[in-house]
């Protein structure tokens, strides 16, 4: 496979958690390797298995409820499948380093920086504290954290969550460790964010010369990243191949299906000048800063400052913006879920400050889709009645009616009309969106926010919402406001955009003018960094 | 109703917890005999057999003259003249325990309390009345004043809590400061003047009580309910145009129980013992109610009968244990992360190893 001796090879490798409802093959022979300064990815969805494989690595997996029933693991010529504790000591954080997903819960929310890092010097090469503090400086300086001096005492908590990323980072490379262990370094973090950690990575790996494995959901970071591809589905590697190759000449119909599940299409184009639905005027939310013995309010948070926006019947406005920016809030504040200043005009009447009854008989013509398809339905009703729900607030037919009503509701997504008698917990996370989709449209709205309803799902199961949804707008007319941080699904969805940046609407046109010439420069950062990956040096993106 | 899997996956885990399962059961024995305690131990015959005509004493009451007797009053069963009388004509069925709880035994060999013997199989108290007979009858009025103490204090405790929670803000901040306050007050005491005032009986020594005892699962629905007031589902329901009342029955209260059973079978346990404080204390139940606190105090006050505070302290020891395991086994019936009953075995690693499953088996 390459000329280099392997560093690490990994051979016919499985995995099995035991339970007492009887055992699972999680892993099912997979093999591959890694040699000195490559990057292999795994690619695959969720319950692909391959988080599992990279944590059997480093042995990493809860035993003994996991275990191997064959294969092998070798690193150098050290055999890691059951190697004594005193051994995988040695070889973890020291040769083979990790860096986690979420790098809030992998660093302790007690130790300041300084502490984290000097825990793996004094472990494993048996600094002084002087000569560990030296060290430490410049790893933080290495992964480009900014004042590092001035971050040594700071707790994880003060850090931006790229910032911690970048102290995750200096610690894996405390050791120089000759195989760095990725498991979705960039998923939890903003696209801009994301492009430059992606660089660091790079860098930092031409340097030390170090071997990458990088596992990963995003055929974008592959492409990115990698020099081979392995691309795992069920627990099996279905393909292995070079990046280029891969990419230009997929092999197995499950790359195929993968390479093709790109969201694509385009937007519906519905009249210009049809009806508006929704529309807000200078619409503020602001959340007090209160201080002091008092709580005397000194400042304010503003998570949503001015912004004015107008959905039409038919169309999709796109919002888009990192974490923090104050979509979310945006959205509330429309459907009045959130409390806010401004006039909120639905269908021509101003809404703004009804009171709660007044409101509910409007309440069944704006709807909401929420990101999370596991905390967006109620784990104790059964799915017949989380999209009755609206239909009994609303007083809509008797049993009967309402029934057919939701068998209706659930053909249109997509799903059995027998489903109804299950529990939300049975269902993927696909098929849960589509029931939260159902539940929105059983009442016929005018008007839906969908607040990140692809991104909790696999990249298949993304292509497959975004064309329902836009199918479901053409059949019945809908007003969308459609908010993502992906803008691959805005551009797939959306006629109109707007890039929010810190509560303020940065700039807002025709999706195709703001894809093909953006005006300012925080729009072309964050196209830069989320279409190909690019990290811009700018005052205009935060680190 | 068919069991949904959450359900059923609940009540193996209370099942795999053997010893609060046995607990329950034994407890459930006990319980139920004490509710039949006029069964058990009585000074009236269940039945009789009199002249061709059956007689029910324990459910109505027949003047002696019924019998043949002289006086126009209610028949004493054991008076053995009476007894004389009926059986000339029929027979009787004795409860296995021929007394009552306020039944003094005259026949007492020694001065009471009387040691246990083939006739009072506990002994007698200081005033000649069977040990036996007491206790169930005391085991009976304390369950079921802690279960109704209990019940009560729930419902207030968790309409109280869930208002707080889900409203939060102003009326949280005030609501939580009076509970505060209220929760300092020194309970026993007040409830001690309290009890001077009034003429205690089992329903005002409830309400007195019940005034302390609503706070208990307030902040557990509280946090509950400040939670889920935040949660998608919350909102999509907000969205659909549910009202507050609807959402907080609905879709929160259903997590804020698991919270409140969990809780339940210790508060259960609290309220049996402040009642057995207060019968001891003299403060309680009136004067010759059976109660647990009262054979408790006369075991203090006649220590040359052992047999009264032994008694007393081996019932209320067992009890309370017997509601602690059951109480144990709830908990782990409830415990999300027990999703396997038999996997106790586990090593620390157990979070990840869930975490890795469901990863693995989605």
């Amino acid at each position: 496979m390459s000329q280099n001796p392997d560093l690490l090879s990994v051979r016919g490798l499985q995995v099995e958690f035991r339970s007492p409802g009887g055992s699972m093959l999680a892993v099912k022979g997979v093999s591959f390797d890694i040699s000195k300064g490559e990057t292999v990815a795994l690619v695959g969805e969720s319950g692909s298995g391959k988080s599992v494989t990279a944590l059997s690595v480093l042995q990493l997996l809860p035993y003994p409820m996991a275990h191997h029933p064959a294969g092998s693991i070798r690193f150098r010529d050290t055999e890691l499948i059951r190697a004594e504790e005193k051994v995988l000591r040695e070889v973890r954080g020291n040769r083979i380093a990790m860096i986690f997903q979420e790098p809030m819960t992998s660093l302790n929310p007690l130790h300041s920086i300084e502490r984290q890092i000097n825990e793996t010097l004094f472990l494993h090469k048996g600094l002084s504290r002087a000569a560990a503090r030296a060290r430490t400086l410049e790893l933080l300086r290495l992964v480009g954290l900014p004042d590092p001096e001035k971050r040594l005492t700071a707790y994880p908590h003060e850090l931006s969550g790229g910032q911690r990323q970048r102290v995750m980072i200096a610690m894996a490379l405390a050791n120089e460790p000759d195989l760095l262990i990725a498991d979705e370094p960039t998923t939890a973090l903003d696209v801009t964010i994301q492009a430059q950690i992606l660089e660091l990575l790079k860098d930092l790996q031409r340097r030390f010369g170090m071997a990458l494995l990088l596992i990963t959901h995003d055929l974008g970071v592959v492409r990115k990243m990698a020099d081979r591809v392995c691309v795992m589905n069920k627990g099996e590697i279905v393909e292995q191949a070079t990046v280029a190759d891969l990419f230009v000449r997929p092999k197995h119909p499950y790359t195929q299906k993968l390479l093709s599940a790109e969201p694509r299409g385009n937007p519906l184009a519905p009249p210009e000048n049809a009806a508006e639905v929704m529309a807000a005027d200078q619409l503020k939310v602001h959340f007090p800063i209160k201080k002091g013995l008092l709580r005397r309010t000194v400042d304010h948070v503003r998570a949503v400052d001015g912004v004015s926006v107008s959905v039409r019947q038919g169309h999709t406005v796109g919002v888009v913006g990192e974490s923090g920016s104050g979509k979310t809030t945006l959205g509330l504040a429309l459907l009045r879920l959130h409390a806010s200043e401004g006039a909120i005009r639905f269908d021509g009447t101003d809404i703004q400050g009804w009171q709660a009854k007044r409101l509910r008989p409007l309440r069944r013509q704006m709807q909401v889709v929420f990101q999370d398809p596991y905390g967006s339905l109620s784990p104790r009703l059964s799915v017949g009645q989380i999209i009755g729900e609206g239909l009994g607030i609303h007083g809509i037919g008797d049993q009967k009616e309402r029934d057919a009503l939701v068998a209706k509701a659930l053909e249109e997504v997509g799903l059995e009309p027998g489903s109804r008698h299950r529990y939300p917990h049975e269902f993927s996370g696909g098929q849960r969106q589509r029931i939260a989709i159902a539940r929105a449209l059983v009442l016929k709205p005018k008007f839906v926010v969908l607040d990140e309803p692809t991104s909790a799902l696999d990249m298949s199961v993304q292509a497959q919402i975004v064309d329902l949804l836009r199918d479901i707008q053409a059949r019945h007319n809908l007003a969308y406001l459609f908010i993502s941080h992906d803008l691959r699904v805005v551009r797939a969805l959306s006629s109109h955009v707007m890039v929010m940046k810190d509560g303020k609407v940065v700039e807002q046109g025709p999706t195709q003018r703001i894809f093909e010439e953006p005006r300012e420069a925080y729009t072309r950062a964050l196209l830069a960094a989320a279409l190909n990956l690019e990290a811009v040096r700018s005052s205009e993106v935060r680190t | 109703m068919a069991l949904s899997p959450i359900t059923r996956r609940r009540l193996a885990n209370f099942r795999a917890n053997r010893r609060g399962f046995w607990s329950f059961w034994i407890f459930l024995v006990l319980f139920v005999v004490s509710l039949g305690a006029e069964f058990v131990a009585n000074d009236k015959p269940l039945l009789i057999r009199y002249d061709n005509a059956l007689y029910w004493p324990v459910f109505n009451a027949y003047p002696e003259t019924t019998f043949g007797g002289e006086f126009e009053t209610e028949t004493d069963y054991r008076d053995p003249f009476v007894r004389g009388l009926i059986e000339e004509k029929g027979w009787m069925v004795w409860a296995p325990i021929p007394y009552s709880y306020r039944t003094i035994n005259y026949n007492l060999p020694v001065p009471a309390p009387a040691p246990p013997s083939a006739d009072n199989w506990l002994g007698t108290d200081d005033q000649g009345r069977d040990v036996v007979a007491r206790l169930i009858y005391g085991f009976r009025i304390s369950v079921l004043f802690g279960l109704v103490l209990t019940a009560f204090s729930s419902v207030i405790g968790v309409m109280a809590g869930a208002v707080q929670g889900y409203f939060g803000g102003l009326t949280d901040l005030l609501f939580q400061r009076f509970i505060e306050i209220w929760q300092g007050l020194p309970t026993l005491f007040l409830l001690i003047i309290l009890a001077s005032v009034v003429t205690p009986t089992f329903w005002w020594l409830l309400g007195l009580l019940l005034l302390f005892s609503w706070t208990a699962l307030v902040h557990v629905v509280r946090a509950e309910f400040l939670r889920a007031r935040n949660l998608d589902y919350v909102r999509a329901a907000k969205a659909l145009g549910a009202t507050d009342t609807t959402i907080m029955v609905r879709h929160v209260l259903p997590n804020a129980m698991v919270a409140t059973l969990t809780f339940m079978p210790f508060i259960l346990n609290g309220s049996i013992t402040t009642l057995t404080a207060l019968d001891f204390l003299g403060f309680g139940l009136p004067p010759g109610s059976p109660s647990l606190g009262e054979l408790l105090a006369q075991g203090k006050a006649n220590l040359q009968a052992p047999w009264l505070g032994l008694t007393a302290f081996f019932v209320l020891a067992i009890m309370l244990s017997l509601l602690i395991f059951i109480g144990e086994a709830v908990r782990d019936a409830f415990d999300p992360r027990k999703t396997i009953a038999q996997m106790s075995t586990a090593t620390p690693g157990e979070p990840a190893a869930a975490a890795a499953r469901k990863e693995a088996a989605e």
